[in-house]
């Protein structure tokens, strides 16, 4: 009878290399020699190999780990591939990532979920930028076990000495990212040498071969036994008799009877059943998805977190965190992006950048946006505290991800390191006279009129009559524009698209102030990205905010050109000027869309004031 | 028992999956991997029935003893069993010998797919995929985005961290998740053991009517399959690895009744599962192509 296969443990690993160090050679090595390829892969890979294979005719491995064609064809991989084998030990899941300079982000997505890198190192060349790189990015997922494999021992003569000293050169690195087992391999994955038994030709090595440390490996500590966590991620409820809490126990571990505390609530309860298809659980632990049902009636929804009583985890509305950007589109500071930590959403925005993180020396630099493949320290601000434990701690607990709220992509990845103050400081003063009691005294509703749209589109104007005639009418309003705005508050700002992001999260700030005061705002900006237009809706109460899109063709506003900026930026002496160097991004749903090439400033006003009542 | 990582691990991608749909459906093609993802969504959602139809694209050349499998299933998990034909397709009588394999494919799975996509409304369509499958799903995301048209565009696809997984979409667009994304062939057997899981018969060696077509043993279900001049059905004992459209799938000859035989025999098994399927040899990359188009 066969052992139960799904039973096995699982190992997840990742190997990282330069290109050319052998990554490939050697997983296709340890596939085949585990007999995780068969042999109609084996004669694919042969035609293949006869095709685009580098090795004369000979089967080449690296092949076989070569997904998508259209990469196969330039000869690279350019994302992260899953392969899987099994020893008679356990199950193996191996992330495959490219060496390739661009591709920090690759490794990070399949360093985040493994317990061990395999670092590729060519015998020949020692220990190159690319490995310090390399170490960092595992470091900093959290990995902690690594493997040294140092491949191409052939062409050095399995010369003892070479090894020798590559390994000692590494230790400095193995000390500064606290990597807790370093296991260094002489290989030549080619011939497959101490990859799955220990070679005769390198007898003077008394290590392991790599299997075999990997078979023998306990690479799931992380700090000891730790209290109990789960992140809920469904409520599962068929009828009213029953409520159960589904989630995957992120630490610690759970029993029928234990006390335990729901967060943000603080609520507390015991433990009543672990329901399982098939038979309640006495127990459950790190890892495992689960249902709990609890002892008495508490409010708990997704996103909450269920948690020893004893012992539960902080929770936070700002923090610092390391953040990897993974989009062409740089992060911008000020901007809101969707967080996404277990099973929680909030808007969040970064407040500073502290640092940007050089990749191959761990230099600190200075920054004020993070591109592609970048890593910064950064302090983040959100709309809601979260529950959290420090990255390092629990990775379940600490790991995030950002999402664009308009494309809708990842686009960057975070640890926690430590919260910037506790929720609980955060409440604000309830104050007697209210938003409300100013606005009935000045007989009017608050609220924000957003104009958006080129320069020369006719935005002051339309503001300008607009304020007239509410002020005709007895109302309290001010205007918010460049002349105002641009001198004072915000004269440390320029045009880059960093700048202007925070030119419109300070000018949405003050409209934001003035409509509790209980004033009509008028905001004449440019504002040309929906992100921070959304951003500014977003602070505002239903129905209190009108974005105003004051439309008029690029071609119609250059002709109109009333200051000569459109000119100026033509001849090149502007830069960043919207509709020339710099996009401008067409509202898609505005309250109220005006054609000033069409419509009289009147007839503007009207159609403003029709929407306003 | 504690459920297994694998387990966990698939029970927590369905749970966030629905967490983050409009509208999720689960596709059933009645093979033992559907038959492991039925199982695994009925143990996610455990004591409710999983809060998702299934969805059974029908070619309308299935064994008969899939389609008697199918309706068994669906009773026993509570679950409403949705199904569609690309009646086009059959009316112009679209069937895997005349057409060839990859017209037929494009026309009755790929096409009938999309219609019954968009015929629902689906967002969030559940599929038994594995990377160990084929070379071009290693790739695979766990949740992958398809495009209006439900296109596969490869530089669209979100990076997926830890088991942080990106559910939004924006209008007209969907995603296909794999809960078995992680699991391979071996594993799929152990666990139709370890937890007792129905699947078709099939599956297990039994003296079988069929034909040899180029090395390719195919099992003569009904009377539709035309026998070519000097053709004879022949008595043989077989089962299939892996199941489909009757005359696109390729039997095996072996002698195991029992699943310990079946694991034995897929352990030692020194050729892959997807060999006896034809469509994926048409051209280089094919799967690829497919998976572009809309295919799974
Ligand atoms: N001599 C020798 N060549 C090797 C060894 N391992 C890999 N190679 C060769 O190095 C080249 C690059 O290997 P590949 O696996 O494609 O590297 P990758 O870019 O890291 O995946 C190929 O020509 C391999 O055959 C080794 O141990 N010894």
């Amino acid at each position: 009878m066969a052992a139960s296969v799904t039973e096995k443990p699982l190992l997840r690993f990742i190997t990282c290399g330069s290109v050319d160090d052998g990554k490939s050679t050697l997983i296709g090595r340890l596939l085949h020699e585990t007999k995780a390829i068969f042999e109609d892969q084996l004669v694919a890979l042969e035609r293949d190999s006869r095709q685009h294979g580098t090795q004369g005719g000979k089967v080449d491995f690296a092949l076989l780990v070569d997904g998508l064609q259209a990469e196969r064809e330039q000869g690279i991989t350019i994302d992260v591939a899953y392969r899987f084998f099994a020893s008679t030990k356990r199950r193996f899941i191996v992330a495959d990532t490219p060496g390739h300079e661009q591709y920090t982000r690759n490794m990070a997505t399949g360093a985040s979920t493994a317990d061990l890198a395999v670092l590729l190192v060519d015998a020949r060349k020692g220990l190159l930028t690319q490995t310090y790189r390399h170490a960092r990015i595992v470091a900093m997922m959290g990995i902690r076990h690594v493997v040294l494999a140092i491949n191409k021992m052939d062409l050095v003569g399995f010369d003892e000495t070479v090894f020798k000293s590559i390994t000692e050169a590494f230790q400095a690195t193995a000390a500064e990212h606290k990597f807790t087992g370093v296991q260094a391999i002489p290989m030549c994955s080619l011939d497959g040498d101490n990859v799955i038994s220990r070679s005769p030709r390198m007898a003077w090595y008394e290590g392991p071969a790599l299997l075999e440390h990997l078979d023998g490996l306990d690479a799931h500590e992380e700090g000891g036994p730790a209290s109990f966590r789960l992140p809920v991620q469904w409520v599962n409820r068929p009828h009213l008799n029953f409520r159960g809490f589904c989630g995957r126990v992120a630490a610690g571990t759970v029993r029928p009877g234990d006390r335990v505390r729901v967060l943000p609530s603080g609520a507390t309860s015991r433990v009543k059943e672990l329901v399982f298809m098939g038979g309640d659980l006495e127990s459950a632990g790190r890892g495992d998805s689960i249902t709990l049902t609890l002892e008495d009636e508490v409010d708990v929804s997704r996103g909450d977190v269920i948690a020893s009583a004893d012992d539960p985890p902080q929770a936070t509305d700002q923090f610092e965190a390391r953040v990897l950007w993974m989009a062409e589109h740089p992060l911008m500071p000020g901007r809101p992006y969707l967080l996404k930590l277990h099973n929680k959403e909030v808007t969040a925005t970064v407040t500073a950048i502290k640092h940007l993180v050089e990749v191959d020396t761990g230099n600190h630099l200075a920054a004020r946006s993070l591109a592609l493949n970048e890593i910064g320290v950064v302090n983040l601000s959100l709309s809601q505290p979260v529950c959290f434990e420090p990255y390092d701690t629990n990775r379940t607990m600490g790991g995030f991800i950002l999402v664009d709220k308009l494309t809708l992509g990842t686009v960057g990845a975070g640890m926690i390191d430590f919260a910037l103050r506790r929720a609980s400081n955060i409440h604000w003063q309830a104050l007697d006279i209210d938003k409300g009691a100013r606005a009935r005294m000045k007989h009017q509703s608050p609220a924000c009129i957003w104009f958006t749209g080129l320069s020369g589109s006719g935005k002051s104007t339309v503001a300008n009559l607009l304020e007239k005639r509410l002020h005709a009418e007895g109302r309290h309003t001010f205007i918010l524009d460049g002349d105002n705005v641009r001198h004072g508050l915000n004269r440390d700002l320029g045009f880059t698209e960093a700048d202007r992001v925070e030119n419109i999260r300070r000018i949405a700030e003050v409209a934001k102030l003035m409509v509790d005061a209980g004033l009509i705002v008028l905001t004449s900006f440019i504002s040309p990205y929906e992100a921070e237009r959304q951003m500014a809706r977003e602070m505002f109460s239903e129905g209190e905010f009108l974005e105003v899109f004051v439309d008029a063709s690029l071609e119609e506003c250059e002709r109109r050109d009333p200051k000569g900026l459109y000119a100026k930026a033509r001849r090149g002496e502007l830069k960043n000027f919207t509709g020339v160097d710099s996009d401008f991004e067409a509202p898609v749903a505005p309250e109220v869309h005006l054609r000033t090439g069409q419509q009289s400033p009147e007839a503007c006003v009207d159609q403003i004031l029709r929407e306003l009542k | 028992m504690k459920p297994s990582q694998l387990e966990s691990e698939s029970i927590e991608i369905l749970r966030e999956a629905v967490a983050g749909a409009r509208k999720p459906v689960m596709m059933y093609s009645i093979g033992k991997d559907s038959s492991v993802m039925l199982h695994l969504a009925r143990k996610a959602f455990f004591p409710a029935p999983p809060p998702f139809p299934l969805l059974h694209v029908d070619t309308t050349w299935k064994f008969k003893e899939m389609y008697a499998h199918r309706d068994r299933m669906a009773r026993e998990s509570g679950m409403t069993l949705l199904t569609h034909t690309n009646r086009e397709g059959q009316a112009a009588g679209v069937n895997p010998f005349t057409h060839g394999s990859s017209y037929y494919t494009d026309v009755m799975k790929t096409e009938a797919l999309k219609q019954a996509l968009d015929l629902h409304g689906f967002d969030v369509i559940f599929g038994g995929a594995r990377r160990d499958e084929e070379k071009s799903r290693a790739k695979e995301r766990v949740f992958s985005l398809r495009s209006e048209g439900h296109r596969w565009d490869p530089k669209r696809q979100r990076p997926e961290l830890w088991n942080l997984y990106n559910t939004r979409l924006k209008e007209g667009e969907s995603l296909r998740v794999f809960p078995l994304s992680n699991w391979t062939e071996a594993d799929i057997w152990g666990y139709i053991r370890d937890e007792d899981i129905p699947i078709v018969p099939l599956y297990f060696a039994k003296e079988r009517p069929v034909v040899n077509r180029g090395g390719t043993l195919i099992m003569v279900d009904d009377e539709r399959l035309p026998l070519e001049p000097g053709e004879k059905p022949e008595m043989r004992l077989v089962r299939f690895r892996t199941l489909g459209c009757y005359p696109l799938s390729g039997a095996i000859e072996s002698s195991a009744t029992t699943l310990d035989e079946i694991i034995a025999e897929t352990l030692s098994a020194r050729v892959s599962e997807r060999q006896g399927r034809l469509i994926d040899s048409d051209q280089p990359g094919s799967m690829e192509k497919k998976k572009q188009e809309g295919y799974f």
